[in-house]
C-alpha cells in the first residue's frame, strides 16, 4: 500500500509540472492582460510602466521560470487585478465553494439513493417510471436556466428564499460557515439544490443499476428463502454491496462539484471560487487561472488517490498496484 | 499583512455587524451593484467601479455632480493665481472617520502615496505627475504645473484624499479597513470580496447628509438574478437592468425604474491614413486594396447608411440615443451644431458612386464582444447595412481581452491591425478636451492614444492645443467645440450611439441620475 502511495504522488508530481507548462503556455498566447488592466486610451508610458511592473514584457520562459521558482516555494504569484497571492485569494473563497459542493453532495445522496433503491427494487412499477423519468429530465436539463427557474418560483413567485448571496456566517468549532446560521442555510438551499439535481439523477441511475444486479444475486435469494424481512435484506445485504461503485464515482464527482460550480455560482452570486476564476479568464488575471486550474487538477490527483485507498479498503478483494500478495 | 490576519480580521468585523445586519429598518438600504471593486483602496486602480465606491469613503477636493460639473469638495474654491499655479482653499472644520483633522498636508501626503502605489494595475498619477504641491497654510495650498493646465481642478477631483497617517499604508491596510478612513458620507465597515459590502453614514459629514443609516452592497452579476433580487425583495436598488428585464420591471407595481442617456459612446473608427494596402478590405474579386476610406465621401456614405433609430428600436430595446459627437446633450463639450446623421441609404450609395466606388468593395469589420451592451448584434446589423449600400460586409468578433490588444497594436511593427473596428469611450475625466486629445489629436507627443485610423488636421491640433494651453477656460470649451465639430464633419471617427443607463429602486427609493452609467450610493434618496 505504501510503495502504490509513494508512486502514485510521484506520478502526480509529474503530472502538475507538465499541466502548469500546458497551461502557462497556452494562457501566454491569449490576448493581453494590460490591455484589460490598462484604460485603452492610457499613454504608451503608462502601458509600459504596467507591463514592466508586472513582468510581462520579459519573454514567456523566464515568466515561466519566475513562476515555477516561486510555486515551488508555494507562491504561485500576485494576482494581476487585485494585486494580492493567488493562493491567498482562493484561500479565502474555497470555505464557501466547500460548504455549498459539499451541502450538494449530502442532497444527491440523501434524495438519490432512497429513490434509486425504491426504483431497483420495482423497476416495473408506476413510482420506478416516475423517478427514472425525472432522472432523465436531471440530467438533460441546463443548470443556469434550472438554475434561473428556481430563482423566479422559490423566490419570486413564492418568496420562500432569497435569491442569490451567501447569508450570514457564524464560527462554531473554529470553521466559519454559513451552514450554521438559520440566514445562511436560507441562502444555500437553491444553489445547492440547483447544483445537486445533476447529481441526484446519476445517484439515481447508480442505485438503481447496482440494486437490480444485487437483487438477482443468490444470497438475496437465500436471504428471501430464509425469511428475513425485505427491510432488513436491504439494510443488511444490498446497501453495502451497491454502495461501492457509487462511493467510488462520487469521490470523483465532489471533486466536479468544487471544481465547476462556476455557473451555479455565477447565477445565484455565490462568492466562491467559481465566480473568482470566471472574473479572472474575462480580464486575463493570469496568475488566478493559472492557479486555480494547478488546484484542479491536484484535487483530483488527490481524489482519485482517495477514492483508491477506500475502494481497497471496502473491497477485499482490490489489491492495489505495487502491493505484492 | 498576512492572509491569516486579513481573514481573522474580516471574521472579527462579521461577528459584530452581523448583529446589525438581522433587523432592516426604514432607513437601511440594500443594494445590488454588477460589479464590485478590486480593492477598497482608492489610490490603487483607476476603475470606474472602484472611483464610484470611493467617493463614498473618501472625498477629493474638488467633487463632480451627476453631470461631472466640477462642484466644491475638500476645498470651497479654487482659482488661478498666475499663468501656471491654481490656489485651494480649504475647507475648514473637517475631520476623518477616525478624528484626525482635514489640513493641507493631507493632500500633500495623498498625493505622494496615490502616485507611487506598487503594482497599480492602472495608476492615479496621471493626475499627479508634473505638478507642485506647495503648503501656504494649512487650509491654503497652491498647485503648478511646468505649463499652462486649465484642468488641474479635473485632475484634483479624481484623486482621494487619505489622512497623511496613512502615508505608508499598503494596499492590504485599506483592504482590511485598518487604513480605511476618508473624510466622505459614508465610513467603511465591512468588506468580504464577492460577497457583500457595508457602509454606515458618517454623523459628522461637512455636506449633505445621506439619508440612510446603513447600506449594504451586494455584487449580483447576472442581470437577470439582479431584477430577481429587487423582485423578491431581497434588495431596494439595483443598477443594470437587462433589456429583457426592463419591461417586466417598469409594469410591476411597487417598483420603479430610471433612465439616463449616458456618456458611454459607441463609435466605428475608419482606417483613413494613406497606406497602400490595408488588410480586410478588398475589391469585389478579393484583391487587397487601399483604404477606401481615406476618401470623406465614403466615410459619409458608411455613416449615413447607419439606421441609428433601427439599432436603438430593435437592437438595444430602446437603450440608445442615436449620436453625432462624443458628448450627449446637457453633457461638458456638447455641440448643438451636430446631429446624428439622418439614416439615407440612397444618398450612401451616391457618395460611393462619386468616390468611385459604384460596385462597392469587401470589407470586415471588427468588434469586440461582450464589452459593451449588445456589442455584436450591433455590428451585425451594420454589417447588413453596409451591404445594402454595396459594401459586402462580414463581422468578426472577439473577446475583450483579445480585441483591445489587436486593436491597438495587432499589426505590423505594433500598429492598429483593423481597418474599421467598433468600440466605446466614455469621457471618466469631465473635462472637454480629454476625447479630443485621445481620439482625435494626431498621434504622437502624448496626444493621440487613441486615434488608431489615423486621422491628423493641423487645425483641429491647434484648437486643441491652445485650449488646453490657456487658463481661460470659457476661451478654451469654444476652441474644443470648434475642434470637436470639424473633427466631426470629417468623420474623424463615426460616432453611432449612446447606452442609456438604468436602474430600478422600490417605491419610496430614488435615484438622482445623469450622464454617468455607475452607481453612486449617496445619490440614492429616500422619497
Amino acid at each position: 500500500m505504501l510503495a502504490f502511495i509513494l508512486r502514485r504522488i510521484m506520478q502526480s508530481v509529474v503530472v502538475l509540472f507538465v499541466m502548469s507548462l500546458i497551461v502557462f503556455s497556452m494562457i501566454n498566447l491569449v490576448g493581453d492582460p494590460v490591455d484589460m488592466l490598462v484604460n485603452p486610451e492610457s499613454l504608451p508610458e503608462e502601458i509600459d510602466r504596467v507591463r514592466r511592473d508586472f513582468g510581462l514584457d520579459q519573454p514567456a520562459y523566464v515568466q515561466y521560470w519566475k513562476f515555477l521558482t516561486g510555486a515551488l516555494s508555494g507562491d504561485l504569484g500576485n494576482s494581476f487585478i487585485f494585486g494580492r497571492p493567488a493562493l491567498a485569494l482562493m484561500a479565502e473563497r474555497f470555505p464557501a465553494t466547500l460548504e455549498l459542493a459539499t451541502t450538494a453532495l449530502v442532497i444527491a445522496v440523501t434524495v438519490g439513493l432512497p429513490l434509486g433503491v425504491y426504483a431497483g427494487l420495482r423497476p416495473n412499477g408506476w413510482g420506478a417510471r416516475i423517478i427514472m423519468g425525472g432522472s432523465v429530465l436531471g440530467i438533460s436539463v441546463p443548470t443556469f436556466w434550472l438554475g434561473l427557474m428556481m430563482i423566479i418560483v422559490f423566490s419570486v413567485i413564492l418568496g420562500w428564499l432569497p435569491v442569490s448571496g451567501r447569508g450570514e456566517t457564524a464560527v462554531f468549532f473554529g470553521i466559519e460557515s454559513s451552514l450554521f446560521t438559520v440566514d445562511g442555510l436560507k441562502h444555500i438551499i437553491l444553489p445547492a439544490t440547483n447544483l445537486a439535481l445533476f447529481k441526484i439523477a446519476m445517484v439515481i441511475r447508480l442505485t438503481r443499476a447496482g440494486t437490480e444486479e444485487v437483487m438477482a444475486q443468490d444470497y438475496i435469494k437465500f436471504a428471501r428463502a430464509k425469511g428475513l424481512s425485505s427491510k432488513r435484506i436491504v439494510r443488511a445485504h444490498l446497501l453495502p454491496n451497491i454502495l461501492i461503485p457509487i462511493i467510488t464515482v462520487l469521490g470523483i464527482e465532489f471533486g466536479t462539484l468544487i471544481a465547476f460550480a462556476t455557473v451555479t455560482e455565477s447565477i445565484f452570486a455565490w462568492p466562491g471560487l467559481g465566480k473568482l476564476v470566471i472574473d479572472a479568464i474575462v480580464n486575463l488575471d493570469r496568475p488566478i487561472v493559472v492557479a486555480y486550474l494547478l488546484f484542479v487538477v491536484a484535487l483530483f490527483l488527490v481524489l482519485n488517490l482517495v477514492v483508491d485507498i477506500i475502494y481497497a479498503v471496502l473491497d477485499p478483494r482490490v489489491r492495489l498496484q505495487g502491493e505484492e500478495g | 499583512m498576512t492572509k491569516r490576519t486579513t481573514i481573522a480580521m474580516l471574521a472579527v468585523v462579521a461577528a459584530g455587524v452581523g448583529l446589525v445586519g438581522g433587523a432592516v429598518s426604514a432607513q437601511d438600504l440594500r443594494v445590488a451593484l454588477a460589479a464590485e471593486p478590486t480593492s477598497m483602496d482608492p489610490h490603487y486602480q483607476n476603475l470606474t467601479i472602484n472611483n464610484s465606491m470611493a467617493t463614498q469613503v473618501y472625498d477629493a477636493l474638488v467633487l463632480q455632480d451627476v453631470n461631472q460639473n466640477l462642484i466644491p469638495g475638500l476645498a470651497e474654491s479654487w482659482q488661478p493665481v498666475d499663468g501656471t499655479t491654481w490656489e485651494f482653499k480649504l475647507r475648514s472644520g473637517v475631520t476623518f472617520h477616525n478624528g484626525a483633522a482635514f489640513t493641507a498636508e493631507d493632500v500633500v501626503a495623498t498625493m505622494q502615496r496615490a502616485a507611487n502605489v506598487p503594482n497599480s494595475p492602472s495608476s492615479f498619477a496621471t493626475f499627479i505627475k508634473g505638478k507642485t504641491f506647495e503648503i501656504v497654510d494649512d487650509l491654503t495650498l497652491r498647485v503648478s504645473t511646468e505649463n499652462p493646465n486649465p484642468f488641474t481642478p479635473n485632475d484634483m477631483s479624481r484623486v482621494a484624499i487619505i489622512d497623511s497617517a496613512f502615508v505608508d499604508a499598503t494596499t492590504e491596510d485599506f483592504n482590511t479597513g485598518q487604513a480605511a478612513f476618508g473624510t466622505g458620507p459614508f465610513t467603511l465597515t465591512k468588506w468580504l470580496p464577492g460577497d457583500v459590502i457595508e457602509l454606515k453614514r458618517n454623523d459628522g459629514y461637512w455636506g449633505a447628509a445621506v439619508d440612510w443609516d446603513n447600506v449594504t452592497i451586494r455584487p449580483i452579476g447576472d442581470g437577470t438574478t439582479r431584477a430577481a433580487a429587487l423582485i423578491a425583495g431581497d434588495v431596494d436598488f439595483i443598477e443594470r437592468v437587462g433589456p429583457a428585464d426592463l419591461p417586466n420591471l417598469e409594469s410591476r407595481d411597487g417598483l420603479s425604474v430610471f433612465k439616463s442617456v449616458s456618456n458611454r459612446l459607441l463609435y466605428m473608427t475608419l482606417h483613413l491614413a494613406d497606406d497602400r494596402m490595408r488588410p480586410y478590405v478588398t475589391d469585389n474579386d478579393g484583391n487587397l486594396i487601399a483604404s477606401p476610406f481615406q476618401d470623406i465621401r465614403v466615410r459619409q456614405a458608411v455613416s449615413v447608411a447607419i439606421n441609428r433609430q433601427a439599432i436603438a428600436d430593435r437592437v438595444m430595446d430602446g437603450l440608445s440615443a442615436p449620436s453625432g459627437q462624443f458628448s450627449p446633450e446637457g453633457y461638458i463639450g456638447y455641440s448643438a451644431n451636430l446631429k446624428p446623421d439622418a439614416y439615407d441609404p440612397d444618398r450612401a450609395k451616391e457618395l460611393l458612386a462619386e468616390a468611385g466606388f459604384s460596385d462597392g468593395f469587401k470589407l470586415t469589420i471588427h468588434g469586440p464582444a461582450g464589452r459593451y451592451s449588445n456589442d455584436t448584434r450591433i455590428l451585425e446589423a451594420i454589417a447588413q447595412m453596409l451591404s445594402r449600400i454595396g459594401i459586402d460586409t462580414s463581422v468578426e468578433t472577439m473577446p475583450a481581452s483579445v480585441f483591445f490588444k489587436r486593436f491597438a497594436r495587432g499589426g505590423p511593427d505594433d500598429t492598429p491591425e483593423f481597418t474599421v473596428a467598433m468600440s466605446g469611450y466614455a469621457n471618466g475625466s469631465g473635462e472637454p478636451s480629454h476625447p479630443l486629445r485621445i481620439f482625435i489629436h494626431t498621434r504622437g507627443n502624448g496626444y493621440g492614444p487613441g486615434n488608431r485610423n489615423g486621422y491628423s488636421n493641423a487645425e483641429v491640433d491647434k484648437l486643441i492645443e491652445d485650449g488646453r494651453a490657456s487658463m481661460d477656460i470659457a476661451m478654451g470649451e469654444k476652441a474644443f467645440i470648434q475642434a470637436t465639430e470639424t473633427a466631426m464633419q470629417e468623420y474623424a471617427l463615426v460616432p453611432i450611439h449612446h447606452e442609456i443607463a438604468t436602474w430600478a429602486a422600490r417605491d419610496g427609493v430614488a435615484y438622482e441620475h445623469g450622464a454617468l452609467d455607475s452607481t453612486f450610493i449617496h445619490n440614492i434618496r429616500s422619497k
